[in-house]
């Protein structure tokens, strides 16, 4: 039963890929700007059926959920907030039901973007409760982690953290931030270095913390070897496949499959346990993660 | 220590209540309130900006600072004769068709009202033809134009496109800022300007108005 022994494999220091980006997959099926992707959890389930099976078939151990807005403060700008519960419960059961035993299901919960009391002007009662529904509908749904993911205010992350363990305290929680390069290291942009947020993290209760999303793979590799000089807890992290740039009128990103694996090798031996991808990366890469993983794995 | 530094320490500080006080004292003991705006606020947000660009502060100060300038504000501005504002002219700002990020918006919103722009945010998820007809019905001769998100960053270019059907890219100029946006995309669309961050975002607008047209 290799679900329930996630925390396990996580002690035992097995190395774990993690899937790639959602975003600039469903944009490929036809997602339009401005539509909120998470609608498409109770309107178009094949398409996130698909994407969770091109993910499971490049390797990855954990797949992600179509959660990531899916907190009602955020669902609020579109009208949905009530839908929350079905929107995140399906999101879950999607995956649930394309994976079976052999992934995680990875429940994904992005943040608020609201600003939080005294600098912005959204309480942080609002937003833990926020949070607390959508952990609850994502483990109804059958989600076997909670992912915390691109968060740039520690704050904000640590109330995540509480209200997840509140509504599933059972599941183990991920929790992910966004780091900025600045002459005296890396920062979120809410002023929190790697240590600070690692401390934080740690101390809110993650099982996992780490770092998504940013400037590409070679960046992540520094922030990987801050996070394993300052912190004890298992690492995970998804660097973007470089920026995004525009050729011709669309977005790419140019941080090819090979490039990442290499580096992703490179952040194993630094003392990451969770490689997977964020921004701009594909199956393709996933399944490149897989084989520099499977190299660490079966020497 | 002189009136005008306080103030700009505390808006520096981000003392909302600190600035508003000090504001009020200088006003009860004569100060014009053109005077205070100048050498106060906006000298205190141009070190905050600075500040911010070289990383030496982050977002939250930006943001206190943003709200201890809005305080000085609320007292100053029926205060001030309309020929104590600058006149540096007029500029629309919104957040692009199909995104709903305001944050660097609001900031950048901030900003150029401090430097003594007349601002007409329009908010966000703004369609191209709103953002054309505003900027021609209040004689905007700046559109500003912010986006999160790779997926609605096209918007920017529909602006620019429309302006130039319409004739109008010679009397209105555009600006771009957001965290996927880049010189580069600027010039691939054929904006006038990129902003990094709302002090730069001053700057090009400053320049954008001096243009003819």
């Amino acid at each position: 039963m290799m679900k329930q022994a996630f925390r396990k494999r996580l002690e035992q220091g097995d190395l774990l890929v993690a899937d790639g980006a959602m975003g600039s997959l469903l944009l490929a099926r036809g997602l339009t700007t401005g539509a909120p992707p998470e609608e498409w959890n109770l309107t178009r389930p094949e398409v996130l059926e698909e994407i969770a099976g091109l993910y499971l078939d490049a390797g990855a151990d954990l797949i992600q959920s179509n959660s990531f807005g899916a907190s009602p403060l955020k669902l609020t700008d579109f009208g949905l907030e009530d839908q929350c519960e079905n929107i995140n419960r399906r999101a879950a059961e999607i995956v649930a039901e394309v994976v079976g035993d052999r992934a995680y299901v990875s429940g994904s919960m992005g943040p608020c973007g609201k600003i939080l009391e005294p600098y912005g002007d959204t309480r942080a009662e609002d937003v833990h409760a926020g949070f607390r529904r959508q952990a609850k509908s994502l483990a109804q749904g059958g989600a076997d982690l909670i992912c915390i993911e691109t968060m740039t205010d520690l704050a904000e992350a640590q109330i995540a953290i509480r209200a997840a363990k509140e509504a599933a305290p059972e599941l183990p929680i991920l929790a992910s931030m966004t780091f900025d390069p600045t002459p005296r290291g890396y920062f979120t942009i809410m002023g929190q270095n790697i240590e600070t947020a690692a401390e934080g993290l740690a101390k809110a209760g993650a099982d996992v913390i780490g770092s998504n999303c940013g400037n590409g793979a070679e960046g992540m590799l520094a922030i990987a070897k801050e996070f394993r000089r300052v912190s004890d807890l298992p690492l995970l992290f998804q660097a973007n496949a470089g920026l995004p740039e525009i050729k011709k009128g669309q977005v790419v990103y140019l941080e090819s499959p090979e490039f990442m694996s290499e580096i992703a090798g490179s952040m194993i031996a630094a003392g990451a346990q969770i490689i997977g991808g964020c921004c701009g990366t594909t199956p393709e890469h996933i399944f490149a993660f897989r084989s520099a993983v499977d190299g660490f794995n079966h020497p | 220590m002189t009136y005008s530094s306080e103030i700009a320490l505390a808006l520096e500080r981000g003392e909302a209540k600190d600035l508003a006080k000090l504001v009020q004292t200088a006003l009860d003991s004569g100060a014009e309130a053109k005077q205070i705006l100048d050498d106060g606020l906006i000298a205190g947000m141009a070190v905050v900006g600075g500040q911010f660009r070289r990383h030496d502060i982050f977002l939250p100060n930006v943001l206190m600072a943003a709200k201890a300038m809005n305080a000085g504000l609320d007292l100053l501005t029926p205060l001030l004769q309309a020929g104590d504002n600058p006149d540096r002219g007029t500029a629309v700002i919104g957040t692009v068709r199909g995104d709903l990020h305001d944050i660097g918006k609001n900031l950048v919103g901030i900003m150029l009202r401090g430097a003594g722009f007349e601002v007409i945010d329009l908010g966000n998820d703004v369609s191209p033809e709103t953002f054309v007809a505003k900027a021609q019905e209040h004689g905007a001769k700046v559109i500003g134009m912010s986006a999160l998100l790779t997926t609605t960053m096209p918007g920017m270019a529909e602006v620019v496109e429309l302006l130039k059907a319409k004739g109008l890219s010679e009397n209105i100029r555009t600006v771009l800022g957001g965290a996927p946006v880049s010189q580069e995309y600027a010039d691939e669309i054929g904006a006038d300007a990129y902003a990094f961050d709302g002090v730069s975002a001053v700057d090009r607008v400053s320049d954008l108005m001096e243009m003819d047209g």
